[in-house]
């Protein structure tokens, strides 16, 4: 798990820095008909994820990102727009972009190892140079020992470094983690989440990575995506420059860490405010993060 | 607590399962018996021969060739049906969950089909097929292909999506998804319908036997273990029923544990930590 890992293992590939890809979405937008009716999921949404950055989106659950990321990878197809991939447009899934799920999708039936081996082996381009690349991916991702375990017999810290070991030896252009550390506990989710941004830092491969935590935004993001309630498009794009590599602490210790969380708070209100007056249970989320807001502030204002 | 365990012999689990088939056999002899013992008849359990009794005819049978026979032609027959049901489940399981035109045409059917009880085949299949064993066997297969084509389209239809995604995104084509996604997540499925069809195949193959059943060349004890049972009946033996119905118990129970080990074997990912 140190970083310097790979230099011991004889394989420096892993670690270089990776030319990623970039996304573009054009007006995209997405309806699916629900009960006879149109129901308009995304709309008019345009936005880029840019080459080698990590950006992240936030935006309260069910507003349509699950959905996007949908469109984005190219299980889908949007009503209108287009997503392109390195300028190509995204007619179906492909290796450039890769989708690491909520929850977990690793293969039940199969090792931890087995489940690394899938993309190589599936394309048929399993051979001795991608064997030492899983293992010392496998190495990387701290599940050397574990590599002949089945997923349920991994705790749910390295399930999340397993799923990301198999999407990263299939070298995407760009990575998609869909709430990735979600339903991990606060300690796993903290650690997970320092030990992801090292990777990203050692990789810099182009990432959009989607979640409703605003502290775990600010902490990773090279640039803050917010969304609106559904239809769901980009409300407001915060660029964060909080210099890497980041602590946790140094984060919410740091006047611009805590001036950016204001920023996307106010902004998340007034989502919050929106969609609550249109009765939405989505607004709920939005009150949480801006409780949160206020809460810190009075806790600084009493000492 | 290790130490201490590993002292007895026999483990906990066992030993109670021997004390408990004891107990039952003591009851049993009791309850036979109960007239001439206690004076009262215990209604129902004072018909049945004692258990002193059906051992005695055990071994009256066990040096006979055609009993030996007989749990060989019904266990065939056994065999037989659950392994064509499950050569032929498993593929139409799998198309009816996957391919929505197919399921169209061919589920109806199945669904018509379904519900008739395999022995109400009986007549038909004598009909149907040239030799009675074809007949008992198609029986006893029709016993355990509809659980095996239900669980299995359940299973198949039940794999979650993110598989499906997964697999794409990785570069997976359609054959790839089929065989290492949806045959392995169809595993579980298809072992519990195997474990509760071959429990069927033994309820049926016994029961056509004694519909359709006649003895074989080895005589009238060597016609299958339901025909066994039948003509036990027909001969006035009743000893020789009970041992005809526990061997069928054994045989079953035979049988299903090695489906269970086969099936544990075949999903070490479901192994209880």
């Amino acid at each position: 798990m140190k970083p310097n890992q790979f230099e011991k293992s004889g394989s420096t590939e892993l670690a270089s820095p990776i030319v990623g890809g970039e996304i573009v979405a054009q007006d995209v937008s997405k309806s699916y008909e629900v009960d006879g009716e149109q129901r308009l999921v995304i709309h008019g949404c345009s936005l880029t994820v840019e080459r080698g950055k990590l950006t992240v989106m936030i935006g309260p659950s069910g507003c349509g990102k699950s959905t996007l990321i949908r469109l984005l990878a190219g299980f889908e197809k949007p009503s209108s727009g287009a997503v392109l991939v390195n300028g190509k447009e995204v007619r179906r899934p492909n290796g450039d972009c890769l989708v690491v799920f909520q929850e977990t999708a690793l293969f039940d039936w199969m090792t931890t190892r087995d489940n690394v081996f899938f993309g190589p082996r599936v394309r048929g381009t399993f051979d001795k140079a991608m064997l030492n690349k899983a293992n010392a991916l496998l190495a990387y991702v701290g599940l050397e020992q574990f590599q002949g375990k089945y997923p349920t017999q991994l705790s749910g810290g390295m399930q999340r470094r397993a799923e990301l070991a198999r999407a990263m030896i299939n070298n995407p252009d760009v990575m998609v983690l869909d709430e990735p550390f979600r339903g991990l506990d606060a300690m796993t989710k903290k650690l997970m989440q320092e030990y992801y941004a090292r990777i990203f830092a050692e990789t810099r491969r182009t990432t959009l990575f989607i979640t409703t935590d605003i502290d775990e935004a600010i902490f990773l993001a090279d640039r803050i995506l917010i969304m609106t309630n559904m239809p769901m498009r980009v409300r407001a794009s915060i660029n964060v420059t909080l210099p890497r590599p980041r602590r946790l602490i140094d984060v919410f210790d740091s006047d611009a860490g805590n001036a950016i969380k204001m920023q996307a708070l106010t902004i998340l209100h007034e989502e919050a405010m929106k969609s609550f007056s249109q009765g939405s249970a989505a607004a709920t989320d939005f009150m949480n993060a801006y409780s949160m807001r206020v809460d810190r502030t009075q806790s600084a204002g009493n000492r | 607590m290790t130490i201490a365990k590993s002292r007895t012999l026999i483990p906990q689990k066992t030993r109670r399962a021997i004390t408990a088939i004891v107990v039952s056999v003591i009851l049993w002899e009791i309850g036979s018996r109960s007239l001439s013992w206690l004076g009262v008849a215990i209604p129902g359990i004072s018909a049945v021969p004692p258990p002193s009794a059906v051992a005695n005819a055990f071994l009256g049978v066990v040096v006979e060739k055609s009993y030996w026979y007989s749990w060989y032609l019904s266990t065939l027959r056994v065999l037989g049906g659950f392994l064509v049901a499950m050569l032929l489940g498993i593929p139409l399981g799998i198309m009816l969950a996957i391919n929505r035109t197919f399921n169209g045409i061919v589920f109806p059917v199945f669904e018509v089909l379904r519900p008739i009880p395999p022995l109400a085949w009986v007549p038909l299949a004598i009909i149907f097929w040239p030799t009675q064993g074809l007949s008992i066997g198609f029986v006893t297969f029709l016993g355990a292909f509809f659980t095996i084509v239900i669980n299995v389209l359940d299973g198949a239809r039940s794999i979650d999506g993110r598989f499906y995604s997964a697999a794409q995104s990785m570069g997976a084509s359609r054959w790839q998804v089929f065989r290492r996604v949806i045959l392995p997540a169809t595993i579980p499925s298809i072992t519990v319908g195997a474990v509760v069809g071959m429990g069927i195949t033994w309820e049926v193959v016994v029961a056509a036997e004694m519909i359709s059943g006649s003895g074989s060349s080895m005589g009238r004890a060597g016609g299958g273990l339901g025909f066994f049972i039948w003509s036990s009946y027909l001969g006035g033996s009743y000893e020789q029923i009970i041992v005809g119905m526990i061997s069928i118990g054994v045989a079953g129970y035979l049988c299903s544990s090695a489906v269970r080990m086969l099936s544990e074997a075949s999903t070490p990912w479901l192994k209880r930590r």
